[in-house]
């Protein structure tokens, strides 16, 4: 998040609006990884994060439900129903599990970009 | 200061979460652990083999204790210690000064002196790494023996079994077993129910050898007998690790144990000792209750507090292989000093006893086997002498008059310790629920009760619902934040207001962005009402994950698909289509309870094609990933049995046919037996009909299940008709009432007159409801479509089957199966 690694940001077009289901996710393949997207269409907002959940590591966060806990925006695993906070990625429903990674993402006209730092090395 | 902490166990991390809590300037704590892994919960070490992982069993992550500014040494033992200069050195040779030393290195398994212990296959329960070297012989092992029946013992033994060693035998020395905790009779029940689940036990078995030749085969016996066994896990008991202590001149006990006074401290005055390493009073207390206190009054005398240990109450409960026990205060008094009430059902494997004081006024201890659900309330009338008010059998039976049965933590005097891990009092739970923390979890983070073993938790919650009661506060059950209703209260809503879809509810009666809890509950409440498609716009993503694919998640990310095959029966071509079907798609089979046929691991790609295909063959949804009416068991009947009194099948199927698809607040079984021989179960599920000479009779609110219950019988020698329109009434009773995830058993259980009352509502229309009951049950098996057929037959909702939105031809990369038994299975998760 810090304005450091902003600059090296790089923005790939994940999918169209129209793909993804209001306030549902889906799975976008970004090279040999898997990010999530979630589409908060009551909010007009969209989030991404990693599609792994820490907890199994199982590849299934973006089958999650979504919502929001006291306006934080999170998901929900399908697998054991640990919820993850979208904002930074925190676990909400357990304080010892590990975070999540969360994406930014941008809109133009009716395209959707995720942001994403090269891997390092 | 400077603390030097040796052992990493649970007293030995409580001490270090104890002292850090009160901030103490200047502190530096280092902790010696001589296992590879921080402190992991001990007590539930059985659960290693049930799926728990390492990490799921630590009791704080690593980086726990160098956020707390803890210097963790793994895996390096101390060695030495010099109590001239103050000085610890390790096994790595790391040597480190303090001004305070504490001893918590616990015990090690006790291993009897005899031959043959150091061969293969031998093995102590005690350590995660004892468990992983369980786990890689099991693998090869066909029979099993547990030396020892004790507490430790009996677990072994069902992580033996746990571990798929079907054959494993208990041998203990004493004639019973748990012969510290419980008395004859109880054993007796107790091990009735142990033989029930295939274990084998031997008492009165003095072990004397292990036999073998480096791989051990069995054990023999005084009496010159044996039993083959090519894995022996020895859990005969503890030894206090009290080497170091007494290499270093510290007293010990003849029997091991470092002695220490009322404050912990050992003979040296700036070394404690705590936990299952000390010896206070001749007696080591081998249970984590007990540790925890000494650790906290340890913490109090280095900090220049006086508080002292005067002993502790050994009462215990655990479920052991599936059985509750449970024994409290003093267990077994001498006969002549006490008056015992004893209860035994031998048919439910039931075994209760009390032991009252002569005078008939005060619990002086006692033990529960096959039931401990009132072990908190007896323990705490032990522990704060509380007089018995009524008849003494009702401590042991529960008041048979109806009345409010939580009511009883009111009569705890405010220093009642509810929670005895954690040391929480009844006081400081009612403070933390006045102080604001009025939900369960906020008082378990506050308070830090039920936080260890759990078993407190009723209680808590009851004090919870008694302390806002008595502010003067409306204990509503409301279904989360973003809706300030209960279920029923919703449903009525919903339905007074016509709303058809999740935002329309939530826009109308509730607030935010709705959660996990409120849209399963909402969308099953939609269903429920008017059995539109549930993945409709705008519905799909208020569905739980399994409702939106229309499939059950598995293990790897892949799906199970289970065709209805109503009242389990099947023409052969429809089977050989099953048969086919899996074939091409690579999935697994395998018959289910419910008399049907699951097929595992399928790609969410691939559901629209399997149901494509399973469609042309006649079938539709079974409906096994919604909360919704599973499968009507059956029994052959009267077609083909010799007892059969009706056509049980046909029942069946006319019963699943009308109802399938209904959704409900929990899951929904049904079976239909053909006589009383009752071989469908019919008692054990949901709504089961039995045929009777007459007719036939209608049983509700039965439950297999973690807690099985049996159903109760709603009418008897009713017609057909008759019986339809009942369930009708019956399940959209329960449908319009329950609270979300409930099953009909726990509704009947809260429900104020319970199977009376239920019975005036269904069959009597007490309520004058029954008509409209029955028409709105006619209104959704009208509308029932199968939601299967629609997906497949719909592009739009197709489309949404693929992993990749960006790729939807492809798979899931990370889907990986392995084999077993000539068929696929999912990889084991981490």
């Amino acid at each position: 998040m810090s304005t450091i690694t902003k600059e090296k940001m790089s923005w790939f077009f994940a999918c169209k609006v129209e793909d993804v289901p209001a306030n549902g996710g889906v799975c976008v393949k970004y090279k040999d990884g898997q990010i999530a997207l979630f589409y908060f269409a009551r909010r007009g907002e969209w989030y991404a994060s990693q599609n792994l959940c820490p907890h199994r590591k199982q590849m299934a966060l973006s089958r999650g439900m979504i919502g929001a806990q006291q306006g934080e925006p999170k998901v929900a695993c399908p697998f054991h129903k640990k919820t993850f906070s979208l904002a930074d990625g925190r676990c909400l429903s357990d304080e010892h599990e590990c975070a999540i990674k969360v994406y930014p993402v941008k809109l133009e006209d009716d395209r959707i970009y995720i942001g994403v730092h090269p891997i390092p090395g | 200061m400077k603390i030097v902490v040796i052992g990493n166990g649970m007293v030995g991390f409580k001490f270090c979460r104890k002292i850090t809590e009160r901030q103490i300037p200047g502190l530096q704590l280092v902790v010696f652990g001589e296992e590879r892994h921080p402190a992991y919960d001990r007590v539930h070490l059985s659960s290693y083999f049930e799926g728990k992982s390492t990490a799921d069993l630590l009791l704080a992550p690593k980086n726990w204790y160098a956020d707390n500014g803890i210097r963790l040494l793994l895996g390096d033992p101390v060695h030495h210690i010099s109590p001239g200069v103050q000085t610890v050195t390790s096994k790595s040779g790391i040597t480190e000064s303090y001004d305070v030393l504490v001893f918590a290195t616990g015990s090690s398994a006790f291993v009897p002196p005899m031959p043959g212990t150091d061969q293969k296959g031998v093995f102590v329960y005690r350590t995660l790494d004892d468990l992983d070297l369980m786990k890689s012989a099991a693998r090869k092992a066909r029979r099993a023996a547990v030396i020892g029946g004790g507490l430790l013992g009996l677990e072994a033994a069902k992580s033996c079994m746990d571990l798929g060693i079907a054959d494993t035998t208990i041998v203990e020395y004493a004639p019973r077993l748990m012969p510290r905790q419980i008395d004859q009779n109880g054993s007796e029940i107790l091990q009735r129910q142990l033989l029930a689940l295939g274990l084998k036990i031997r008492t009165n078995a003095y072990t004397t050898s292990i036999r073998g030749d480096g791989q051990a085969t069995g054990i023999g016996f005084e009496d010159g007998t044996s039993i083959p066994a090519d894995m022996i896990v020895i859990s005969a008991g503890i030894r206090p690790r009290d080497e170091l202590a007494a290499a270093a001149g510290l007293e010990t006990g003849s029997r091991g144990g470092i002695v220490v006074n009322n404050k912990m401290q050992a003979s040296h005055a700036n070394i404690y000792a705590i936990g299952e390493c000390a010896l206070y009073d001749h007696t080591i207390y081998g249970l984590v209750a007990p540790g925890y206190e000494m650790a906290d009054i340890a913490i109090d005398n280095i900090l220049g507090g006086d508080r002292s240990f005067g002993g502790f109450d050994m009462s215990t409960k655990l479920k052991l292989v599936g059985v509750d026990v449970a024994s409290f205060g003093d267990p077994f008094p001498p006969p002549d000093t006490c008056r015992v009430i004893v209860f035994e059902d031998q048919v439910a494997g039931v075994y209760k006893r009390i032991n009252m004081t002569d005078d008939g006024q005060y619990i002086l201890g006692g033990i529960l086997i096959g039931d401990a659900s009132s072990y908190n309330m007896l323990l705490q009338k032990v522990k704060n002498k509380i007089k018995v008010t009524g008849k003494p059998e009702d401590e042991l039976l529960g008041s048979r008059s109806s009345g409010d049965s939580a009511a009883g933590v009111l009569g705890l005097p405010p220093d009642a310790m509810i929670c005895s891990c954690e040391s929480v009092s009844k006081a400081a739970i009612c403070k933390a629920v006045e102080d604001g923390h009025e939900t369960f979890n906020s008082v378990k983070k506050c308070t830090g009760a039920s936080t260890s073993c759990g078993g407190c938790a009723p209680m808590v919650k009851d004090l919870i619902t008694y302390t806002l009661k008595s502010q003067g506060k409306y204990v509503r059950n409301v279904l989360c934040e973003h809706f300030g209703y209960s279920r029923q209260e919703l449903f009525d809503l919903i339905r007074l207001r016509n709303l058809r879809t999740y935002d329309d509810v939530l826009d109308h009666i509730g607030q935010g962005d709705g959660c996990e809890v409120c849209k399963p509950a909402v969308s099953s409440i939609l269903a429920s009402l008017w059995n539109d498609m549930i993945l409709a716009k705008g519905n799909d993503t208020a569905q739980d994950s399994n409702d939106r694919y229309l499939a059950n998640i598995q293990k790897g990310g892949t799906y199970s698909v289970v065709p209805r095959i109503p009242g389990g029966e099947i023409t052969p071509q429809k089977l050989m289509a099953i048969g086919r079907i899996a074939e091409k798609y690579n999935l697994y089979t395998k018959i289910t309870g419910g008399q049907r046929i699951d097929m595992f691991g399928a790609h969410v790609g691939d559901l629209p094609l399997i149901w494509e295909e399973l469609i042309a063959e006649g079938f539709e949804s079974g409906h096994a990933y919604g909360k919704a009416l599973r499968t009507v068991k059956s029994c052959v009947g009267s077609t083909w049995c010799r007892f059969g009194l009706h056509d049980s099948v046909s029942y069946a199927i006319r019963v699943e046919e009308r109802y399938r698809g209904l959704r409900a607040p929990h899951k929904l079984k049904s079976a239909v037996s053909g006589c009383i021989r009752e071989c469908a179960e019919a008692q054990s599920k949901d709504f089961g009909i039995i045929a009777t000479e007459k007719g036939w009779n209608l049983y509700v609110c039965g439950n297999g299940g973690s807690k099985p219950q049996h159903a109760h019988l709603l009418a008897a020698d009713i017609d057909s008709e008759t019986c339809i329109r009942y369930i009708d009434r019956f399940l959209m009773f329960y449908i319009k009432t329950a609270d979300p995830l409930t099953r009909t058993a726990t509704w009947l259980n809260k429900m104020d007159g319970g199977i009376d009352y239920l019975r005036n509502v269904v069959v009597k229309d007490s309520l004058g409801i029954a008509e409209e009951l029955e028409r709105e049950m006619q209104l959704l098996v009208d509308n029932y479509k199968c939601e299967w057929r629609e997906v497949v037959e719909t592009p739009a909702l197709r489309k949404r089957f693929s992993h990749f939105v960006n790729a939807p031809e492809d798979k899931d990369p990370n889907v990986r199966f392995e084999t077993l038994r000539g068929q696929k299975k999912a990889l084991e998760w981490k």
